[in-house]
């Protein structure tokens, strides 16, 4: 492993090399062997702040970053809001400001407009982690996925993995087309053409993903399938007909579970809508490695918090 | 002052032939070899945010900002709080203006009361009180019925509409452009149907009503076609495009700060250099970068493609886009400093048009004959208006610059191109033969310094 961390923030992978990445994942091979000990923690971000700024509602992922900057030693504050900045009167700026008076090391942040967290990084000298921004990236959940598929599959070079669902409004889907990429994987896209950007509809895709509107012919002898979360409020916003067709056309069944590869694995970034997106058999089935992404999630926060903080590649002190 | 040697660029043919051309009073002579002495310009579009907005900008603040960047003419737009849409309120803003002795102020007065969209304004009236055109912009006139009404109107007014040609459903809560680029970023998007579809449009009516039609800062290559076959079949309209339409495509949102004529590699398509990227989907090898989702790029109609700017210029060169205009919005601070989905439209663009010009003509993209008429006879002919023989500009085109907050005079410090070096800026402009920008004779200099120094 020749690269070096040289990263101050963490907001997205879109710029980061496949040998970042692989120091990412081997790091987090290291932090499953803390949360694998008795005692699951290690010294490394004692005498640290980690602040969670979350102005949009989540709870596992703060949870995720909560339990890994802990599992490090760190001290854990967290600064929630609900709502805009706009409804509160209370601007982002402003927020910035007392973040950067509060003194953290590391902010982690999730927000609800696409970009916030360059805003932030540009005006405040802690480390930004984004936990999600908008539609733009959610750059943990890339790399977990990325881990977690490392680990099913091995090598990622020339696999084909299916991302399925609302990608127009996913930062998910960006992250992991961000993070696969690079790592050798080919991404094929299905969902609703509504809930597809018009440029990655029509072929103008900078990762070289493909779209595929049909989810059987995606499926067919993929390696594996990444389901996304349908918010409800795309049926009100007149972007698809119905739930009910959404389920039946777009639906990860154990009908199409069968037309991957043998023992292709199935992901989701959670919460499911099990029966619209997802079939319960599949959620919890054997193909299922959605329990191992929450795991997998917290041992690749730490291990990002660890090299932000200033620690080496791959020696975590015990 | 008296300018000799310098060459003379007069689509007008109003400057008389002389030793030296006199810019305002005062008998010092300078070397202009290396100057170009232009009519004035005239701004078509500009944001003075007066009343209602004068953190923003004022008139008077504008006024000067006009002038330096060459315009002694500059037609205010409407959307100011209250809206411009009563004769007394022109005849104030046009009062205010004159007071203020930088660049000349035209009123363009609302099309609807309130720019509310529902009812005509007393256009006719507006027109007496000095109004020179009529726009609701900031948002289109969605209803075709009241917009047919007002270019019916707008002829026995003797006066333009001009018109933010934009289908507000389709380009819906869009903050940039829907493409590529916007997939990328995770930003809702405005496509370039929902300006194409508006032209369409306004065409129809157009050609119907037979009223004036303006098509205010075109931005996409299928509105210019458009345009230009409506005007082959006789259709009254004209056109007008911004300088950063020309300048900048939607890859500044991503923080690429190439200008579209640096972004060109012999050979490639668009869509060669498109794939053509580095790690993070940029594209390779332009150099300049800056931060994305910097909300000072973020206009409406938004930053369009390296096609959609080829489109621009292919406009300006065979005359489908009669005119230059800035669409100078500036905005203070607060309006800008935030979420880039939170921030206000606009780009404070009235300092920095002509250098931007300038760069596309050095890059072969214009030609700078071409680029001087759309800045004063055609926008004149758009407003019905002669050029006043006695406003001058005196640029000097190998002038370096940096822009930065302080060098611009306009309250509105929401340009990109903060921290940039340009080439080519005015240094002297006379309004009715009066100098009144003057950074070229040696009294003017030396005023320059001194407000520096300030």
């Amino acid at each position: 492993m020749t690269a070096v961390w040289r990263r101050r923030h963490v907001l997205a992978t879109d710029d980061w090399s496949r040998d970042e990445i692989e120091l990412v994942l081997d790091q987090t091979d290291a932090m499953l062997e803390v949360l694998s000990r008795p005692i699951r923690r290690a010294p490394a971000l004692r005498g640290k702040t980690v602040i969670l700024f979350f102005a949009e509602a989540s709870t596992r992922t703060r949870v995720s970053f909560e339990l890994a900057a802990k599992a490090l030693s760190a001290d854990v504050v967290n600064v929630s809001s609900s709502g805009s900045s706009v409804e509160k009167g209370e601007s982002l700026l402003d927020t910035v400001r007392t973040l950067g008076a509060l003194g953290g090391d590391i902010v982690v942040m999730r927000h609800a407009a696409s970009g916030a967290p360059y805003f932030v990084a540009r005006r405040c000298s802690a480390a930004v982690i984004n936990a999600g921004d908008g539609w733009h990236a959610h750059p943990t959940q890339g790399l977990l996925d990325a881990y977690t598929l490392r680990a099913a599959l091995g090598d990622l070079a020339g696999k084909r993995v299916v991302i399925v669902g609302d990608v127009l409004h996913s930062r998910v889907a960006r992250s992991d087309i961000d993070t696969l990429v690079p790592l050798g994987a080919r991404i094929t896209l299905s969902g609703p053409p509504t809930l597809m950007p018009s440029a990655w509809r029509c072929g103008m895709s900078a990762r070289g993903t493909v779209y595929e509107p049909d989810l059987d012919r995606a499926l067919d002898g993929a390696d594996a399938v990444i389901t996304l979360r349908l918010q409800r409020e795309r049926q009100e916003a007149g972007l698809l007909p119905s739930l009910r067709e959404y389920a039946r056309t777009w639906g990860v069944t154990q009908a199409r579970v069968a037309r991957m590869r043998l023992g292709a694995p199935v992901l989701h970034p959670g919460p499911m809508n099990e029966g619209v997106e997802i079939d319960p058999a599949v959620a919890h089935g054997s193909r299922s490695l959605i329990e191992r992404q929450v795991t997998n999630g917290v041992a690749v926060r730490m291990a990002l918090l660890y090299l932000l903080s200033g620690g080496h590649p791959a020696e975590v002190a015990a | 002052m008296i300018i000799q040697g310098a060459r003379r660029i007069d689509p007008a043919g109003g400057i008389a032939e002389t030793a030296g051309v006199r810019v305002g009073a005062g008998s010092e002579r300078i070397d202009g070899t290396r100057l170009l002495i232009v009519p004035g310009f005239i701004d078509l579009h500009a944001h003075l945010r007066e009343p209602g907005f004068e953190d923003s900008e004022t008139i008077a603040t504008g006024a000067h900002a006009a002038l330096r960047g060459g315009f002694t003419t500059v037609c205010a737009m409407p959307n100011t709080e209250p809206p411009v849409d009563s004769p007394g309120l022109v005849a104030q803003l046009v009062a205010r203006g004159s007071a203020a002795r930088g660049a000349r102020v035209l009123s363009i007065a609302a099309i609807t009361r309130g720019r509310r969209g529902r009812e005509l304004a007393d256009l006719v009236e507006l027109a007496a009180a000095g109004a020179v055109a009529f726009s609701d912009d900031g948002a289109a006139v969605d209803d075709a019925r009241l917009f047919r009404s007002a270019l019916e109107y707008a002829h026995v007014a003797r006066r333009p509409v001009s018109e933010h040609a934009q289908d507000s459903a389709l380009s819906g809560r869009g903050v940039m452009h829907e493409g590529e680029v916007s997939a990328r970023l995770g930003l809702p998007g405005m496509p370039a149907a929902s300006e194409e579809m508006a032209v369409a449009r306004d065409l129809a009516l157009a050609r119907e009503t037979g009223g004036r039609l303006h098509l205010a800062h075109l931005s996409t290559a299928a509105a210019i076609d458009l345009v230009r076959r409506a005007k082959a079949e006789g259709v009254r309209v004209t056109a007008e495009v911004t300088p950063h339409h020309l300048a900048l495509t939607d890859s500044w949102v991503a923080g690429d700060r190439a200008f579209a004529w640096e972004r060109q590699r012999p050979g490639l398509r668009d869509d060669t250099a498109r794939t053509a990227t580095g790690a993070g989907g940029m594209p390779a090898g332009t150099g300049a970068q800056g931060e994305p989702y910097d909300s000072a790029t973020k206009v409406n109609p938004p930053l369009r493609t390296d096609a959609d700017v080829r489109a621009c210029w292919a406009g300006l060169a065979d005359g489908t886009v009669d005119a230059v205009a800035t669409d100078h919005a500036p905005h203070a601070s607060v309006r800008k400093d935030v979420e880039f989905q939170e921030a206000a439209f606009g780009i404070s663009g009235i300092e920095t048009a002509l250098s931007l010009l300038l760069g596309g003509v050095a890059a072969g993209w214009g030609d700078l004959d071409r680029i001087v008429a759309a800045l004063t006879v055609g926008p004149a002919r758009v407003l019905g208006r002669a050029l006043a023989s006695d406003d001058l500009v005196v640029i000097d085109p190998a002038l370096e610059w940096k822009v930065t907050s302080d060098e611009l005079v306009s309250r509105g410090k929401n340009t990109p191109l903060i921290g940039r070096t340009l080439r080519g800026r005015v240094v002297a402009a006379a309004v009715g033969g009066e100098l009144r920008y003057d950074a070229l004779s040696a009294r003017g200099q030396r005023g320059q310094a001194t407000a520096g120094a300030r």
